[in-house]
């Protein structure tokens, strides 16, 4: 019951985010020199023809009551339609959403696993492994995903042939073809995040040690692995909860990158593709539903929280 | 620390930072790579544009250094005539990310109330964002206008400094000299300029460092995903696309399009971590310098060992516990100087001193967890006949079963995350062997035995639930779950209210006599060692300077230390009267002098206190003492 108050009041303090990014992109979009009609019409249409498809698409109205209607269509599920393809937005994000999503939940869980195990193992061991953390996450910051991407497929695609170059093959087609097409992508995706997290745990992990409640447990004989596994870790993975969130938000934003290296149907590859057409109603619906997104991954990071901490619960 | 000062510190930093040999090839590389891309001709013959469809994707030759892209054209060229376009970008998203992180961080930081409200919110707000998304947005309004898009970034990258440097105002505001600079005339702008700004300088360098780094990538992947420069126009991310275009025929283009890149952003990552390093350290000196102004290696102390204390230097054949010449090291620095004592099975002893004698480093060294990374460097702990200081394996075995520990502050002696009952059925399953169910019914007993009303409530319950009073016999609790036969109690009522003590003190003896436990009582208060204990000993800088039963001690203390002590106890002072204290604080571990370690603050102080190390000597049986003048105190006293 508790849990699921949190929830809505999360969703409904979100609600303000969704309003000013949607109203930003608006605004934005309406700075656009010329309009969208005269790019649907072409060049030698008539006046008339001109009018009505400004009509049409509602361009003759004045902004708030443009955005109002855009509003109505969103609780409606209508977002439009693309000016390229005329396919309905909804269902075009709807086909895509799925790839991102699996995209970025499989490289959640990879440089999640990854990032904790490397910081607990440095923080344990020390040394070189220190320094090992430490490099990482210079080459997390310095190698862009675009470019290890490229690297990986000229090894592992074209010089070894154990992957495909390119595409995405859905879950429900073949699992296995699934899981081959997700393995590059993922890889380069997770470098960074992988560093980011491998971090934070190591920090974490090495300032909860110095807690005095730690100092208690060992002085009354509780087990080392009891202690490193059940406490250290379970204390020190709320900062560590808190980074896992930004790193989906900036995995989500790597989508438009890696997406467009491996040709893969999903959000960020169609944000990427809609804003080299200027195809204005798929940018507007590909931001509402990357922000749901963002807003999601918060809620998400705000239950972990819940379930890690008793004194947020209460 | 005034204008000159600020400037003269930030000189020594640059210094400091050029010392480094990573911080020195990462301002070379950024050196050359700006001098060659601005200069981009004097380094390379070809134009960037310039096709040669006789050679065309070659690798790395003397002709062309980094090889041809599919039109034949200079890699190198083109990686340095794009570079300017990634310049240009870097300057444009660092100059806005520096002037609205600076302006508001320090605004909300200085200002406070409304203006940081507005500014927290809206740095929170876009902070949640991907950035790249919105300025894909921008670019799907303003095609291929990447000015646009970097001014964007860089408004999009500002509340991350925004927050940084409004939690930094935020001290610096509290501090003295601001309000000095206030009182001075100084108007707002000034003291920010002058006071607040020069404090945060390599902040915002570091900063400034890193987001160009990223600056660096982005610019790059926009390039790549063809919205920026347009082609044939170079830029690295148009490079790395091309690379991608032939990527089966030429892998080896990716080398130039990819590496130079991923430099630059080391370059600038390794900069900004020296900065960072280079900031700490001159904190870290400053500090230390001032602290330590006799600071003295620890070797140079010399063992203070003489014939008295070999007298007591066997350990006793009755003990429970026996520490014998205990000295313990931290950072090199003793700070634990030959400490000897005992504890007999079921006796109460008091271990007692001022803050900072060594008193808790001297319990933690018994059970093996020096903090801060000490090690004993001498003596012996004998547990139950075995001497256990330097067997980590043996000293672990006896931790919970043989010896327990009570820490000083309960609040933070559980772990906050789990419930009460189950890390004292945890703690049960540690030391016997039992079910779930057996140990939790064992843990509320514990809890029972402890007289917390309705066990199986509080067992439920987690840490911030619990009063300090409650927690504090939850923490007895767990310690007596391995059933110890001896019980460390640092301080375990200074952090309680009165009342609370007198209940916790009870508590203690009450389990004591049940049990037939031990117990090592660490406190500074004579009210608790005269409650509790038959027998105390006094330590005054890592050393231990008088021993007795506690009747004697209250009776004729024989060590002007343990008057001075006894005399300043708040349970003896009179009404109206002001309350005696020792003059002076106990000196740190650097500062102990060679002699009496207690001279400079005792009345009876003479030349010989100083001469040479004082000896414990065994003036009556039983007792012993550190003073020099112990003859005459004892006469005093009517002793002998």
């Amino acid at each position: 019951m508790a849990i699921l108050r949190l929830v809505v009041r999360r969703l409904l303090s979100s609600l303000p985010l969704l309003f000013i990014v949607s109203a930003f992109t608006f605004v934005l979009v309406s700075l656009v020199p010329g309009d969208p009609a005269r790019t649907i019409v072409g060049q030698h249409a008539t006046e008339e023809q001109y009018e009505n498809v400004r009509a049409q698409l509602g361009l003759d109205e004045s902004l708030p009551v443009q955005y109002w209607n855009w509003l109505e269509g969103v609780v409606r599920g209508d977002l439009g339609a693309s000016l390229f393809s005329g396919e309905p937005v909804t269902a075009m994000l709807n086909n895509r959403l799925p790839v991102s999503l699996s995209l970025i939940i499989a490289a959640t869980v990879v440089s999640g696993i990854a990032g904790v195990a490397l910081g607990v193992l440095s923080a344990r061991r020390g040394g070189a492994l220190v320094r090992t953390v430490d490099v990482l996450a210079l080459l997390g910051l310095a190698v862009p995903a675009f470019w290890l991407a490229l690297v990986l497929i000229a090894f592992f695609a074209v010089q070894f042939r154990w992957l495909p170059v390119t595409g995405y093959v859905p879950l429900g087609e073949d699992p296995v073809e699934w899981a081959r097409s997700l393995v590059l992508p993922v890889v380069s995706m997770s470098l960074s995040a992988v560093a980011i997290i491998a971090k934070q745990t190591r920090d974490s992990v090495l300032d909860t040690m110095t807690k005095d409640f730690i100092r208690v447990m060992e002085a009354n004989g509780f087990r080392d692995r009891s202690i490193l596994y059940r406490h250290i870790l379970r204390n020190a993975a709320l900062p560590v909860v808190t980074v896992l969130g930004v790193v989906m938000v900036s995995l989500l934003a790597g989508t438009v990158f890696v997406e467009t290296v491996f040709a893969m149907p999903g959000l960020g590859g169609v944000t990427q593709q809609a804003t080299v057409q200027h195809d204005i109603p798929v940018i507007q619906g590909a931001v509402l539903y990357i922000t749901v997104v963002v807003v999601v991954v918060n809620l998400l990071v705000d239950l972990a929280y819940g379930r890690l901490d008793p004194r947020v619960r209460a | 620390m005034g204008m000159d000062n600020a400037k003269k510190t930030r000189q020594g930093l640059a210094r400091r930072v050029l010392r480094r040999p990573a911080a020195v090839i990462a301002v070379a590389w950024l050196v050359l790579l700006v001098a060659a891309t601005t200069a981009a001709p004097l380094f390379t013959s070809y134009g960037a544009l310039e096709q040669d469809l006789g050679n065309v994707l070659e690798g790395p030759s003397a002709d062309h250094l980094l090889g041809t892209d599919v039109l034949g054209r200079d890699l190198l060229s083109r990686l340095l005539f794009g570079g300017r376009s990634t310049l240009v970008a870097v300057a444009e998203a660092l100059a806005v990310f520096l002037v609205i992180g600076v302006t508001l961080g320090l605004l909300a930081g200085y200002r406070g109330g409304w203006v940081d409200w507005l500014v927290t919110r809206g740095a929170d707000l876009m902070f949640a964002l991907p950035g790249i998304v919105i300025v894909l947005v921008v670019l799907s309004v303003f095609p291929g206008n990447l000015h646009a898009a970097m001014i964007t970034f860089g408004i999009l990258g500002a509340p991350g400094l925004i927050r940084i440097l409004r939690a930094q105002t935020l001290t610096i505001r509290e501090e003295l000299f601001v309000a000095a600079a206030k009182v001075a005339g100084l108007t707002h702008g000034q003291i920010l300029r002058r006071h607040v700004l020069p404090r945060m300088a390599s902040i915002i360098i570091v900063q400034g460092a890193l987001f160009a780094a990223i600056v660096v990538t982005i610019q790059a992947g926009l390039g790549f995903l063809g919205l920026g420069a347009q082609p044939p126009e170079p830029s690295w991310g148009g490079l790395v696309a091309d690379a991608s275009q032939s990527i089966d025929r030429a892998p080896w283009m990716l080398v130039p399009a990819g590496v130079p890149m991923v430099l630059t952003v080391v370059a600038l990552g390794l900069l900004g971590d020296a900065i960072r390093d280079a900031a700490i350290e001159n904190w870290a000196v400053s500090r230390s310098s001032s602290a330590q102004p006799g600071g003295r290696p620890a070797e140079r102390i010399p063992a203070q060992r003489a014939a008295a204390d070999d007298a007591v230097a066997a350990p006793a054949p009755d003990a429970l516990l026996s520490v014998r010449d205990l000295t313990i090291e931290i950072g090199g620095l003793r700070v634990v100087d030959g400490v000897s004592l005992d504890v007999a099975p079921g006796e109460t002893v008091g271990l007692v001193g001022e803050s900072g004698c060594g008193k808790s480093v001297t319990s933690l060294g018994i059970l093996g967890l020096i903090p801060g990374g000490g090690r004993i460097t001498g003596g012996r702990v004998v547990f139950d006949g075995v001497d256990v200081a330097g067997a980590p394996e043996a000293m672990a075995r006896i931790r919970g079963t043989g010896i327990a520990y009570v820490s000083q502050e309960p609040m933070v002696a559980l772990d906050p995350t789990y419930a009460v009952g189950r890390q004292l059925a945890e703690a049960v399953r540690t030391h016997r062997r039992c079910d779930r169910k057996g140990a939790h019914a064992r843990a509320l007993e514990l809890l029972d035995l402890v007289h917390i009303p309705d066990p199986a409530a509080v067992a439920r319950r987690y840490l911030h639930q619990l009063s300090g009073g409650m927690a504090q016999r939850v923490a007895i609790a767990l310690a007596l779950a391995g059933e110890p036969r001896l019980l460390i109690a640092d301080e375990p009522t200074t952090a309680l209210d009165v009342t609370v003590q007198a209940e916790i003190l009870g508590l203690l003896r009450e389990i004591q006599e049940r049990t037939g436990m031990a117990v090592l009582l660490v406190t500074h208060d004579w009210g608790v060692v005269a409650d509790l204990c038959r027998r105390a000993v006094v330590m005054y800088a890592g050393q231990v300077v008088e021993q007795a039963d506690v009747d004697g001690m209250f009776a004729h203390p024989l060590h002007p230390y343990t008057g001075g002590l006894m005399a300043a106890n708040p349970h003896h002072a009179v009404h109206g009267e002001a309350l005696p204290t020792i003059p002076g604080t106990v000196p740190a571990p650097y500062e102990w002098p060679s002699g009496c370690r207690f001279a400079a603050r005792c009345d009876r102080a003479t030349e010989e206190c100083a001469a040479a190390p004082v000896p414990l000597s065994l003036p009556v049986p039983g007792r012993s003492t550190r003073c020099i003048h112990v003859g005459s105190l004892l006469q005093e006293g009517g002793l002998r």
